[in-house]
């Protein structure tokens, strides 16, 4: 396996010193390990890529809670739907694209519309995987996954708090969808305990973590594009533009409350995700706004396209997710302002 | 007929869910297990009340209801499954999961006589604010152990359980009925691989092999379904094959499985959708599949059904002679059939 590359460009790092970090599906799967030792109603339900979700880790140690179904992703997700009915807590675990895709029909079924205690993690989400290609990529998960009522989705945007995010994500019962990413990634919350630090860093399911405070606009982002979010803040707060910064780590329950104030407070939103700009993150803070404070609103996405082959990074500016056009989007979306 | 009104339905409901119909106290509910008989009388009564419930619904899928009730009746009446109707959450309980949902009609009737819920909920099948779906859905309707009617998923379902009840070192067995039209599906496939790789011996699938999918004959739609006994045996399972309407030999096998060790257990059982009852019969395309019959075609095939009442007049001892030879002719006769169709001879294996 090659070691993936980092997606953030030098400029975020030295500019705001945000250190590399370990990607999110890493930061998972030491988490699950962990809770494992205390929860055991964990069980795994695997769809033979446990090397790349990092669901090995649980395995190495809990070998007897660990299934390998083969790759079979119907199956392992209504396998996970019967040993939830049976009092378990199981984690289906796949690459995003083949898990959301491939058992659709499988999660509406056996998990969602009961409400059945399934946690779904796909890992290798957006363009960032790279030189796989994009048979390989989950760009329409986010819409598959909030489409199911009853459900919740989280996309981390660090690996510290990822492993908030698997920790919250097992202390609520009830259908879940964690997103994790293949690339190395940028810490944006140092405080996770693991450097000397006791304190804990702030995850809690349905509520944004506001990580700048501006009044020109606001940049509401999820996963790897919250590091280019502080980078695009960055560069505004260079030319006197003040952006406030959400990161919006669960996408549903979408948290009303801070969406409606940005709208109030800035009066301009760019929404900012690594998914198409239909049905995620842009879809759902749009229809908030429209609801209750309509205001105008960019959106920074995979623009209704699928992607290709390709170095992570040369992706990212190719298909327009960069900090310079979450800037570029800004300034568009601030002139747009009645 | 005339529907019943959104407000008879709401009223119906409400006086009658979650008040059990009277019956088995609980000890005699943990594993009911009638004679032979009963069990005869009762497969008869249920085969009316879906035949009632699905005219006066006026749909749903009678035929597919049809074709397994001698197993489900054998199942949870025939000394073979554990459960407690009073506690449909009992930990220990066996699991029934009806994998070709449409079979609904069939389930209730069944979960209503074992005491599940007051049989005349049934009346408001597919009506609006009655529990009684068109497909069956948990936790809507006690004893429904899984959604189903997205076809292909429940023998998933019920590996899931399975592996949970090793996990949790429990003994209780999981029952899972799939038909034959569902096996195109390729989710099957994978269950059946995924059961034999666990060695999940707490777990026997019954195939209803009734022969008919929605546009016409398994043999016409899909014919490479065939040889299925020896696909399952490929497969890693202990394979019965058997006639799915000749009650005793439907015991026989559902008690043997108990007894296999390592491997998940298939019974194929060939059935008919509507036996014997001509308004299914004469249906060449599909046997009614989906199809509710109309109040006058009904009164023909519950006077039909009336006579196959046979054990009742002929055999008050619980002689099993008349309907055995009836069930033994027919398998042979239809072993014959699908032999010239498939062009493959096939063995039986029961």
């Amino acid at each position: 396996m090659t070691t993936a590359k980092s997606t953030q460009t030098k400029s975020t790092e030295q500019a705001l010193g945000l250190k590399e970090g370990p990607a999110t599906r890493d930061a998972f799967g030491e988490a699950l390990r962990e809770l494992g030792r205390t929860n055991a109603k964990i069980v795994v339900v695997d769809g033979d890529v446990s090397n790349s979700t990092r669901t090995e880790y649980f395995a190495k140690d809990f070998p007897e809670r660990f299934f390998n179904m083969g790759i079979a992703e119907s199956n392992l997700v209504s396998v996970a739907s019967g040993l939830a009915a049976a009092g378990k807590t199981p984690v289906a675990a796949s690459f995003a694209v083949f898990l959301l895709c491939n058992a659709y029909d499988q999660i509406r079924m056996g998990v969602a519309f009961p409400k059945l205690d399934v946690k779904l993690v796909g890992s290798h989400s957006g363009i960032s995987i790279g030189e796989d290609g994009p048979s390989q990529m989950a760009i329409e998960d986010l819409a598959l996954a909030t489409s199911f009522p009853n459900f919740t989705v989280i996309v981390p945007a660090d690996a510290p708090s990822t492993k908030a995010a698997t920790r919250a994500m097992f202390e609520y019962e009830g259908p879940v969808y964690l997103r994790t990413g293949r690339p190395k990634t940028a810490i944006i919350y140092a405080n996770d305990g693991t450097n000397g630090s006791t304190e804990e860093i702030p995850f809690e399911i349905g509520k944004a973590n506001q990580l700048r405070e501006g009044n020109a606009v606001t940049i509401i982002a999820c996963g790897i594009m919250v590091a280019m979010a502080l980078e695009a803040a960055h560069t505004l707060s260079q030319n006197g533009i003040e952006a406030r910064v959400l990161d919006m780590h669960t996408i549903k329950p979408l948290d009303n409350e801070a969406v409606e104030r940005a709208a109030r407070e800035t009066g301009a939103i760019v929404t900012a995700e690594e998914h198409l700009i239909t049905g995620g993150l842009g879809d759902a803070v749009a229809r908030l706004v429209a609801m209750r404070q309509p205001v105008p609103i960019q959106f920074v996405g995979v623009n209704d396209t699928y992607a290709e082959s390709g170095e992570a990074q040369a992706l990212l500016k190719k298909y327009g997710l960069t900090a310079s056009n979450i800037v570029d989007a800004a300034k568009q979306v601030i002139a747009r302002k009645s | 007929m005339p529907q019943s009104s959104n407000e008879q339905v709401v009223e119906k409901v409400a006086a009658v869910l979650n008040k059990h119909a009277s019956g088995a106290n609980k000890s005699e509910a943990m594993v009911p297990n009638r004679d032979f008989t009963a069990l005869q009388e009762t497969a008869w009564r249920l085969s009316r009340e879906i035949i009632e419930m699905t005219t006066k619904a006026g749909s749903g899928h009678p035929s597919s209801s049809l074709s397994m009730i001698d197993i489900l009746t054998a199942l949870y009446f025939g000394g073979v499954m554990r459960y407690n109707p009073q506690e449909p959450h009992w930990e220990e309980r066996d699991r029934f999961i009806l994998s070709k949902g449409h079979g609904a009609p069939g389930l209730y009737a069944v979960l209503a006589e074992a005491g599940y819920f007051n049989p005349a909920l049934l009346d408001t099948l597919r009506q609006t604010d009655s529990p009684v779906e068109g497909h069956p859905i948990m936790n809507r309707l006690p004893g429904i152990e899984a959604s189903t009617g997205s076809l292909g998923q429940g023998l998933s379902i019920g590996l899931g359980h399975a592996l949970a009840a090793r996990l949790d070192k429990r003994d209780y067995r999981v029952y899972v009925i799939i038909g034959d039209g569902e096996s195109d599906e390729g989710q099957i496939w994978e269950a059946a691989m995924a059961a034999a790789k666990y060695q999940a011996d707490n777990l026997t699938c019954i195939l209803d092999l009734n022969q008919f999918q929605q546009t016409g004959s398994v043999n016409k739609v899909m014919p490479s379904l065939e040889p299925v006994v020896d696909k399952w045996e490929a497969f890693g399972w202990h394979v019965r094959e058997i006639d799915g309407h000749d009650m005793e030999a439907v015991l026989e096998a559902l008690r043997a499985v108990k007894t296999v060790t390592q491997q998940p257990q298939m019974i194929v059982a060939h059935t008919l959708k509507g036996r014997g009852l001509s308004p299914f019969e004469k249906n060449d395309v599909n046997r009614k599949h989906g199809e509710a019959l109309k109040p006058e075609e009904a009164e023909i095939a519950l006077a039909e059904l009336d006579e196959q009442r046979t054990w009742a007049v002929y055999d008050p001892a619980g002689s099993r002679l008349p309907n055995n030879e009836r069930s033994a002719n027919r398998l042979a006769k239809e072993i014959v059939t699908r032999q010239g169709e498939t062009g493959k001879p096939m063995e039986n294996k029961s």
